[in-house]
């Protein structure tokens, strides 16, 4: 067995090694991290470590985010599991989301991580604060530590007390703790959480409802000059050879037009149409008449990525093995019967509400950017190759994201409005329209997956093969975090998540190819759950498929699956539990939602169910959804989904709840009523009435039930993205016999396989 | 130049007659709370209200206000505690928030025509406001809120 490193790991080991500091400033006390392990320890440079939250005189607690706020109020949960273990009054605590900043180290949102990586970290931090806080208090107050306790931003012991506030004021706090240290620092029994698991109001939602929340399309700065993007045929192989802006020039209010000069390669020839207004731009935009000269990628459509992907999976060298169980050819060999299915996914667009924008502008020799943005340490080189300048010259300000789903991971828009600042001296708000978003977003690469399973006697499985071709996000973005397979050949692990499930199947074999005319043609971008979007809608398909093969009820075939045995028993800390829990979450939904009883005619129940993102940070998930098929035109109707979820301590339970409504239904959206395709080398459908997301309307009844557990928590935004979409394809199946294998589904794909 | 009322209060803004409003009230007027989503009147981000009645500002033409009265959601109720802003908090709706200016200035123009709305009524009113989050169910639930608000301040 194959086990790549995995990305998050690396990154929870980088914030974790980091030596703690506590330490009294001026303003009062700060806890953090040194930003490189050792340097800040000891000397006055050590007062200004990386701080992640910090003290003050009056008692306020300022805990600084590093995550993004888009739409998961992570601000939130991350305070409150500093303020519960700090033993601080949550109407004290203030939260403060921090710009780029090199002591901050890797600043991304994304692939669920964010309570996930912080849990541990901040939990500890918030420990230690308490333990030093209580000392110092013990002191000032005269007493012996073991008599006081914390409470509510104060020490207590007996009738006497002091405030966090005065203890700052008053005390010496000054302490550091080395890693080894703040491992063991007494994290709170569960009984003892007062914050955790408790009901709380996000603290960003009320300016969400006066019009008062900032958005990075709600930047301003005097003096700045407006700018439409005015983009290329194709996202890389593009260059311009001549603008004529001579119809341009009635437009009121309209400069110039710019071809950008771009050493970072990140946005090749595009162009930026510079005006008074965003009116002015966006009309002088449409005048502005540009000349490229591109290449092969103009000519690329939908099927040809899809018939290129099938091509690369159908050749056995190609791509990544990302599992290689020995004895997989041979279970095939000497499989008494075998089942084999392909399945398909369309293009699909984040189509986040507010368009990508950035505003730009250099002061007092830092360049400036103003931006929503998901991964600020990715985008900071790209900024510094395009506008030649050290990294430590720029900051990335933060802003509310009108919307995530990954696409501001890719930080291409914030590059384009500063080449843009750069080149005129002047502050540029570069605005993107709806469709120009679309047309560049980086969309959901289409994909192709065969899977594969052998039986042996008696039914027994003895062997299953996945693999998975698709354009690959992190090979275009980030090839950094891209782990090598058993085979030595790099991949994305991003891509084929999911396909390394928990189910005990024998000899196991995964692979991971990269479409190569994908990631020509465009930027694949790392879409809502990413990966496990197509792995899981093949994976869970395939098992329904399977049982029906074996003749083996769906859900008895998957809890038997689901033993727990060998690697797929789990293993601490987050992962404890493995497949039972996974098996637990299924059985809980299936009865829920009636599994087994009989149905209206045309009606049909689905289950599905998958461990979210990866396998050391599963979320286990299981969804039932019931459809109802009009067998005459094959119109899919979804009446309920039942949804319950293990994902360890809820920290922010409504919060947590919000999420899971959001993916269930994202993951609807996706499977009934989004989905594009290439043509001439770009996304075919660029606003609404062409691409359209789920509405009220389509809402079905939705029950979201949370497993009670005290193991540590994990990820949310995400997972219940991708078992709604296979749970509604095996539902359509049970209901008319139709079985589905494109995503998304369409009714003349049911009305067709109803026929066959 | 156009003049008309905003939230109570009158203005005159230079941008043509045929620009959008929304931009209008954004950058000239600096209200940013309506937003720029779609820019073809179907994802309702930059719903405001002329006259009470709901429309979409970014396909409004400046000169179709002329004279009218503009509300916008800072000017919704005075201290941002309108029955809907106050059932949205407490109902914890918005995720990323940014459609949700449209949406509560969607849902008080429903609530002004009838006061109690059916799954149905609600369903036909906000089909046209995109929620990109999905928080669709609390959106709903939401306006219930508020709607039964209203019945016990009447009562």
């Amino acid at each position: 067995m194959n086990a790549p490193v995995n990305p998050a790991d690396q990154m929870s080991d980088a914030l974790s090694r980091r030596n703690f500091l506590i330490t009294l400033t001026g303003a009062g006390v700060a806890l953090g991290f040194a930003g490189q392990a050792g340097a800040a320890a000891g000397g006055p440079a050590g007062f200004e470590p990386t701080i992640w939250y910090s003290l003050g005189r009056d008692g306020t607690v300022t805990v600084n985010i590093i995550r993004a706020e888009l739409g998961q109020h992570v601000g939130t949960a991350i305070a409150r599991i500093v303020a519960d273990e700090l033993e601080a009054d949550w109407s004290k605590v203030r939260i403060r989301t921090v710009d780029s900043d090199a002591k901050w180290g890797l600043m991304v949102t994304g692939g669920s991580w964010s309570v996930w990586q912080s849990y541990p970290i901040y939990s500890q931090a918030g420990a230690a604060g308490r333990t030093v806080l209580i000392e110092e208090g013990a002191r000032l107050l005269g007493v012996k530590p073991a008599d006081c306790v914390a409470r509510n931003s104060a020490v207590h012991a007996g009738k006497a007390s002091i405030s966090y506030g005065d203890i700052v004021a008053k005390g010496n706090l000054a302490r550091t703790f080395t890693p080894e240290q703040l491992a063991k620092m007494p994290v709170k029994p569960a009984a003892e959480r007062r914050l955790i698991g408790k009901p709380a109001r996000a603290r960003d939602i009320p300016g969400k409802t006066n019009g008062q929340g900032v958005y990075g399309l709600d930047a301003t700065v005097p003096g700045m000059v407006y700018a439409r993007p005015k983009l290329p045929p194709t996202r890389y192989d593009s260059t311009v050879v001549a603008i004529d802006d001579s119809a341009a020039k009635a437009v009121p209010g309209y400069q110039r037009s710019l071809a950008l000069d771009d050493p970072s390669g990140t946005v090749p020839g595009w162009v930026v149409v510079l005006a008074d207004s965003f009116v002015a731009a966006d009309r002088a935009a449409e005048l502005v008449q540009v000349t490229w000269k591109s290449g092969e990628a103009a000519k690329v459509s939908e099927a040809d990525l899809q018939k290129h992907a099938a091509d690369l999976v159908a050749d056995p060298k190609a791509g990544a093995l990302v599992v290689e169980d020995a004895g997989v050819d041979a279970a095939f060999a000497g499989a008494v019967s075998k089942i084999e299915a392909t399945y398909t996914t369309s293009t699909a667009l984040h189509f986040q509400m507010e368009p990508v924008n950035a505003l730009a502008f250099e002061k007092d020799g830092i360049f400036e950017i103003h931006t929503g943005n998901q991964w600020q340490s990715l985008v900071l080189p790209w900024l510094a190759k395009a506008l030649d300048r050290p990294a430590d010259k720029i900051v990335m300000k933060s802003y509310l994201l009108g919307g995530g789903f990954g696409r501001r991971l890719n930080g291409d828009y914030a590059v384009g409005a500063a080449l843009a600042s750069k080149a005129i001296g002047k502050p540029v708000k570069l605005v993107f329209t709806r469709a120009d978003d679309s047309r560049f977003d980086s969309p959901r690469s289409p994909t192709v997956q065969v899977v594969k399973m052998a039986f042996g006697e008696g039914g027994r499985v003895t062997a299953m093969d996945h693999t998975a071709a698709a354009g690959w996000p992190t090979l275009a973005m980030a090839p950094f975090f891209m782990p090598k397979g058993a085979n030595g050949v790099a991949y994305d692990p991003f891509s084929v998540n999911g396909a390394d499930h928990w189910y005990t199947v024998g000899a196991q074999r995964v692979r991971a190819v990269n479409n190569d005319l994908a990631n020509k043609t465009f930027r694949p971008g790392w879409l809502r759950s990413v990966g496990p979007g197509w792995t899981n809608w093949a994976l869970e398909s395939f098992m329904d498929e399977a049982a029906h093969k074996a003749g083996v009820d769906p859900l008895a075939f998957r809890l038997k699956l689901l033993d727990g045995a060998g690697r797929n028993a789990g293993s601490g800390p987050t992962a404890v539990g493995g497949a039972r829990r996974q098996a637990a979450v299924l059985q809980k939904v299936a009865a829920k939602a009636g599994w087994g009883k009989p149905l209206p005619k045309n009606t049909g129940l689905g289950l599905a169910t998958t461990f979210g993102q990866e396998r050391d940070m599963p979320t286990w998930v299981a969804c039932a959804a019931r459809v109802r098929v009009d067998p005459k035109t094959g119109e899919v109707k979804v009446e309920k989904l039942d949804l319950v979820v293990d994902c360890g301590i809820v920290v922010n339970p409504d919060g947590a709840l919000s999420q899971m409504q959001g993916a269930s239904l994202w993951g609807m959206s996706l499977a009934l009523f989004e989905g594009t395709a290439f043509k001439d080398g770009q996304v075919a459908d660029t606003n609404l009435g062409a691409y359209t997301p789920l509405r009220m309307a389509d809402v079905p009844d939705l029950d979201v039930e949370f497993v009670a557990s005290n193991e540590p928590p994990v990820g949310l935004g995400e997972p219940a993205t991708t078992v709604v979409g296979p749970a509604i394809g095996n539902a359509i199946f049970s209901a008319v016999g139709a079985r589905v294998r494109d995503l998304p589904i369409r009714a003349d794909a049911v009305l067709k396989a109803m026929k066959t | 130049m156009t003049t008309f009322k905003i939230n109570g209060r009158q203005v005159s803004v230079k941008a043509p007659e045929d620009s959008p409003l929304l931009w209008a009230i954004r950058d000239e007027i600096g209200l940013k709370g309506s937003k720029f989503g779609c820019g073809i009147g179907q994802c309702g981000a930059c719903t405001v209200h002329l006259d009470g009645q709901a429309i979409r500002s970014c396909v409004t033409p400046v000169a179709a206000v002329a004279g009218r009265a503009i509300t916008t959601i800072e000017g919704l109720d005075p201290k941002g505690a309108h029955p809907l802003q106050t059932a949205w908090i407490e109902a914890q709706v918005p995720q990323c928030g940014y459609c949700q200016s449209g949406q509560i200035m969607q849902a008080a123009a429903l609530l002004t025509t009838t006061p109690h709305p059916s799954d149905a009524q609600i369903d036909d009113a906000m089909n046209g406001n995109l929620c990109r989050c999905m928080a669709y169910v609390r959106i709903k639930q939401a306006i219930k809120l508020a709607a039964r608000g209203k019945t016990g301040a009447h009562a």
